[in-house]
C-alpha cells in the first residue's frame, strides 16, 4: 500500500524573472504533521497555491491517493479533500462566526445543521467557538479557530496551514499545536508552512526544506536541531574564501551603540543592546532567520522610526539617532529597503520619478523646488545603462520591471550617488542569478571606493561571498562580529538557533 | 452556475479608459436620466433638451454657466491637493463659508471706503479664513490621528452656524428691516464683472490662474511630486524622508485657501453681501467635480462645466416643465455613481462568456 497521501512530482512554476518552483518533488505521509520550511521567497507559497488550485503549474504532477489531480479552483480542491487556513484571515469582520462559516461552504446547509456540526467539531478538537459573536470582537487566536473550523466543516483529508503562528501569541500557538496533534490522531494530515525552526522541531514529524525554488531535502524533523535546520534553510556552501580586506581603513565611519527599543507590541521584535561599527571601506553583514528583529533594526537605521529609542547611532562623530530620513540622506547615507515595490520604489511612477526618492547631497534634481527634468533624465539613463537595467526607456512604470531589473535600478540609484555609508536589506531577494552576481559585484566595487556597507540578509551564501565580517541577529540581540574568513559553520548555526555568544 | 460576464484584471491600468470612463459615466447618466423622466411622465427628449441644451443656448446662459462653474472648479482643484495625497477633506463647504466670513467681514467693515485695496484685502482675508479653517482637521489629524473625513465634515456645519449667528446677530444690516443679512458691500468690495450686463465676474480669471498654477505645481515642482508619492505609497514617502505632517498641513491649507477664495468670489461677485445661503452646496458638489476631472486641473475645468450645467438645467426644468429642482442633485449623484462604476474598467476588463 502507498503510505503517501500526497505525492508531488517535479513541479515547475516560472514567474517573470523568477523560477518560483524548480522541479519540486516530495511526498507527504498520511496522519502526519509535515512541515514545509523556507525563507520568504523560497517558493513555499507558490507550491501551496498550486496544490490548492489557486495557480496552475507549468509542468509536473501531483497525486492525491494515487490519483492525479489538477485543480482549476480552490472549490475543486475543497471537494477533493484539501482544506487551507491562510496566514491572513479571510473573514467578514462585521458578520458573526456562524454567518462566516456558512459563507465558506460549497454545499447548501441550514443554519441549524451548520451549528450542530460546528459545535461537534469544536468540542471534538477543543476549539473554543462562540457561534453568535461578531468576528471583530474575537482575538487573533479565536479568529484562527473559526478559520480552522470552517476548513474542517468540509471534512478535508489534508489541511494546509500557512504560517499560522505569525499572528498568535505564544500561548495561543501552544493551543494550536494541541489541536493539530489531535487532528493527526484522527487520521488527518497537516501540511504546515513556516519559517520558524523551533516549531518544526517541537511539533512536526517530517520537514521539507525549500530554498530559492528548490527542495533542499526532506527529513525526519525529530532528528534535526535548530542549527542543522538553519543551515539547510539559509544555505551554506563550503568554499574557499577570498575576501579582500585591503580596502578597509581604520577610521570608524558609522557606529551603533547599545541600541534598544521596546515596542510593547506582540507582533514586533524588541531590540536589545545592539552595537556594531562600520569602518571606511568595510562590508559588514547581519545574518539571521527572518523575524528576529531585522525589519525593526532597519527602521531605526533609516530614520523611519525615531521614537523611544535608547542608545545612539553615530555617523562621522555626529549623533544621528533622532534625525529624519531626509537629513540622514543629506549626510550621504544611502538606503535600500527589503521591499522594492511600495517602499524603495513607487510602483505606479516612472523610473525617472522614482530616482527622486533618493535625494543624495549635492544632487541637481531641483532648484528652488522646481524640478530639473533634464538632469533627472540623464541621471536615470546613467543608472539604467551602468546597472544594465532592461527597460525600453526611463518613462516605464517601476511595476512593469521584473524583480531583478527593478532591484538593479534601486541599488544603482544609491550606488551611483557614491554615498559614504550604504545600508541595504536583502540586496538580492527574489532576483535572478544574473542580477544577483551583478549586484554583489557592484557592492564590492563600491566598498573599494571607500563606502562602508551594512548588509542585512537572510542569505548566508551572499554574506559569506561579499562581507568582511558579520554578526548574527537573533531574537533582537546581535552577536559580536566575526571575520568572514574565520567563519565557523557550526558556531554560526548555533548562533542562528538563538544562542548568541 | 455559469457566469455571463467575468471581470478580468488588465494587469496594467488602461490609460485610455482613465480618460474614457468619465465620458461613459456622463453618457450613462443621460441614459438613466431619460429613464427617470419617462417614469415621471415627461417626454425625455424635451426634458433633456430643457435640462442640458436650452440653459446654454445664449450668451446670458453661458455666462451663468461660468458663474456656477467658477467656484466649482476652484474648490475642486483645491480638493485635488488633498485627494492626491490620500487625504479625504470633505469640508470644503465649511472652508468656503469661513472664507466668505473673513473676506465678507472686511467688506462690511470698509463698506464706505473708496480705496481700490478693499477687494484685494477681502480676497486675501477669504483665503486666510479658508486656510485656517482647513488647518483645524490637519492639526487634529497630525496630533491625535483623528479621521479627517469626520472632522472636516463636522466643521462645515460649525462654519455654517457661525455664519448664521453673524447674520442674525452682530453683523445684521442696521437698515435691513431685521432680515437675516448683512449690509451690502460697497462698490470697491465687489468683483468687477467681465462683460456689461452679464454676471460673470473677475473670479473666473482668478480661477483660471489658480488652475494653471496648480498644473505647474503638480507637474513641475518637488512639492507636487511629494504629494503624489505620499498619495501612492506612504511607505515610499517615509523612505524618501518626506515630511508627512508638512504635506498634510499644506494640502489642507491650499484647499482651504482655494475654497475660501471661491467663497469670497461668490459673496463679492453675484451676491454682494452675506446671508445664510451663500452656497448651493458648492463645497460638496466640488468633490464630484474633482473626481470626474480625474484630479487633473484640465479635467477639473471640463468637469466643472458639466456639473454647473446640472445646476442651471434644474432651474430651467423647474421653471418651464415644473420638474422639481432636486432632479439636478439626482443627476449629480448619478454622475458620481456611474463614475465609480466605470472606474472598474481602468484596471479590469469585462469578458462575455459565449
Amino acid at each position: 500500500m502507498n503510505p503517501y497521501l500526497i505525492q508531488i512530482d517535479s513541479i515547475c512554476k516560472k514567474y517573470p524573472g523568477v523560477l518560483a518552483n524548480n522541479n519540486v518533488s516530495f511526498n507527504i505521509r498520511k496522519g502526519r504533521i509535515h512541515a514545509l520550511l523556507g525563507e520568504n521567497g523560497a517558493g513555499k507559497s507558490t507550491l501551496v497555491k498550486i496544490l490548492y488550485g489557486l495557480v496552475s503549474s507549468d509542468s509536473g504532477n501531483i497525486f492525491l491517493n494515487n490519483e492525479k489531480i489538477n485543480f482549476n479552483s480552490p472549490s475543486e480542491a475543497k471537494i477533493k479533500g484539501i482544506g487551507m487556513v491562510f496566514q491572513h484571515f479571510s473573514l467578514f469582520e462585521s458578520l458573526t462566526v456562524s454567518e462566516n462559516l456558512i459563507l465558506g461552504l460549497e454545499e447548501k446547509i441550514s443554519f441549524k445543521k451548520l451549528k450542530e456540526k460546528a459545535i461537534e467539531i469544536s468540542k471534538k478538537y477543543d476549539l473554543s467557538l462562540d457561534l453568535d459573536s461578531p468576528i471583530n470582537t474575537l482575538s487573533a487566536g479565536e479568529k484562527q479557530s473559526v478559520e480552522i473550523v470552517r476548513a474542517l466543516l468540509q471534512e478535508p483529508k489534508i489541511l494546509i496551514m500557512d504560517e499560522p503562528t505569525s499572528v498568535l501569541t505564544p500561548i495561543e500557538a501552544e493551543v494550536l499545536f494541541k489541536v493539530l496533534k489531535k487532528l493527526t490522531e484522527e487520521g488527518k494530515t497537516i501540511l504546515y508552512i513556516t519559517h520558524k525552526l523551533e516549531e518544526v522541531i517541537k511539533n512536526c514529524n517530517e520537514v521539507t526544506i525549500m530554498r530559492s525554488g528548490n527542495v533542499i531535502t526532506t527529513c525526519n524533523a525529530e532528528a534535526e536541531t535548530k542549527e542543522t535546520l538553519a543551515i539547510k534553510m539559509l544555505g551554506y556552501k563550503v568554499r574557499s574564501l577570498i575576501t579582500d580586506y585591503s580596502s578597509i581603513k581604520n577610521n570608524i565611519l558609522f557606529e551603533v551603540k547599545n541600541l534598544s527599543i521596546n515596542f510593547k507590541d506582540p507582533y514586533k521584535k524588541n531590540l536589545t543592546n545592539i552595537s556594531f561599527t562600520l569602518r571606511e571601506g568595510e562590508i559588514f553583514g547581519i545574518a539571521g532567520v527572518a523575524g528576529n528583529g531585522q525589519t525593526e533594526l532597519m527602521e531605526l537605521l533609516t530614520g523611519e522610526n525615531t521614537g523611544n529609542i535608547e542608545g545612539e547611532i553615530i555617523f562621522e562623530n555626529k549623533n544621528i539617532t533622532k534625525l529624519r530620513t531626509k537629513t540622514r540622506r543629506e549626510l550621504s547615507i544611502g538606503f535600500v529597503t527589503e521591499d522594492r515595490l511600495g517602499h524603495s520604489a513607487v510602483p505606479e511612477l516612472s523610473l525617472s520619478e522614482n530616482i527622486l526618492l533618493s535625494q543624495f547631497p549635492g544632487n541637481k534634481f531641483s532648484k528652488m523646488g522646481i524640478l530639473n527634468f533634464k538632469e533627472i533624465k540623464s541621471y536615470t539613463e546613467n543608472v539604467i545603462s551602468k546597472f544594465n537595467v532592461k527597460t525600453p526607456n526611463e518613462k516605464v512604470s517601476a511595476k512593469n520591471l521584473s524583480g531583478g531589473n527593478l532591484q538593479k535600478f534601486v541599488i544603482g540609484r544609491e550606488v551611483i550617488s557614491k554615498p559614504k555609508v550604504l545600508i541595504i536589506s536583502q540586496p538580492t531577494w527574489g532576483v535572478d542569478a544574473g542580477a544577483e552576481s551583478f549586484i554583489r559585484e557592484s557592492l564590492i566595487k563600491l566598498s573599494k571606493e571607500g563606502t562602508s556597507l551594512l548588509i542585512i540578509s537572510q542569505d548566508l551564501d551572499e554574506l559569506v561571498e561579499i562581507t568582511h565580517s558579520l554578526s548574527v541577529i537573533s531574537n533582537g540581540y546581535l552577536s559580536k562580529p566575526i571575520e568572514t574568513k574565520n567563519l565557523n559553520i557550526e558556531k554560526l548555526g548555533i548562533m542562528m538557533g538563538g544562542e548568541i555568544d | 452556475m455559469e457566469k455571463l460576464i467575468s471581470i478580468i484584471p488588465r494587469g496594467s491600468s488602461s490609460q485610455s479608459m482613465f480618460i474614457l470612463a468619465p465620458i461613459f459615466a456622463i453618457f450613462l447618466t443621460l441614459l438613466f436620466g431619460s429613464l427617470i423622466f419617462i417614469l415621471m411622465d415627461y417626454d425625455p427628449i424635451v426634458a433633456l433638451k430643457t435640462f442640458f441644451i436650452s440653459p446654454i443656448s445664449n450668451f446670458y446662459g453661458i455666462s451663468e454657466l461660468l458663474v456656477k462653474a467658477t467656484p466649482l472648479a476652484l474648490i475642486a482643484v483645491g480638493l485635488s491637493f488633498c485627494f492626491k495625497n490620500n487625504i479625504y477633506n470633505i469640508g470644503a463647504e465649511g472652508q468656503l463659508t469661513m472664507g466668505a466670513i473673513f473676506g465678507g467681514g472686511v467688506g462690511i467693515y470698509f463698506y464706505d471706503s473708496s480705496s481700490f485695496l478693499v477687494l484685494p484685502m477681502m480676497i486675501l482675508a477669504g483665503a486666510i479664513g479658508g486656510a485656517l479653517w482647513g488647518m483645524i482637521p490637519a492639526l487634529l489629524k497630525t496630533k491625535f490621528n483623528t479621521n479627517e473625513i469626520l472632522t472636516s465634515l463636522m466643521l462645515s456645519y460649525v462654519a455654517l452656524l457661525i455664519l448664521d449667528y453673524l447674520v442674525v446677530g452682530p453683523w445684521r444690516d442696521p437698515d435691513g428691516f431685521n432680515f437675516p443679512k448683512t449690509r451690502p458691500f460697497g462698490e470697491t468690495g465687489r468683483m468687477p464683472v467681465l462683460f456689461e450686463g452679464l454676471r460673470i465676474h473677475f473670479g473666473l480669471i482668478i480661477t483660471l490662474i489658480l488652475l494653471a498654477v496648480s498644473w505647474f505645481v503638480y507637474s513641475k515642482t518637488m512639492f507636487g511630486y511629494q504629494l503624489k508619492v505620499s498619495g501612492f505609497s506612504p511607505r515610499a514617502a517615509r523612505f524618501a524622508g518626506f515630511n508627512k505632517n508638512f504635506l498634510i498641513f499644506s494640502a489642507f491649507a491650499i484647499c482651504g485657501a482655494f475654497a475660501g477664495i471661491a467663497g469670497i468670489g461668490e459673496v463679492s461677485g453675484p451676491i454682494g453681501l452675506l446671508y445664510r445661503d451663500i452656497s448651493p452646496n458648492y463645497g460638496f458638489t466640488a468633490i464630484i467635480v474633482c473626481f470626474l476631472g480625474r484630479l487633473h486641473p484640465l479635467g477639473i475645468m471640463f468637469a466643472s462645466l458639466v456639473i454647473a450645467l446640472t445646476y442651471l438645467g434644474a432651474e430651467d426644468a423647474q421653471l418651464f416643465l415644473q420638474i422639481p429642482a432636486s432632479v439636478g442633485f439626482v443627476f449629480q449623484g448619478l454622475v458620481l455613481f456611474f463614475l465609480l462604476g466605470t472606474d472598474l474598467l481602468v484596471n479590469f476588463k469585462l469578458k462575455l462568456k459565449t
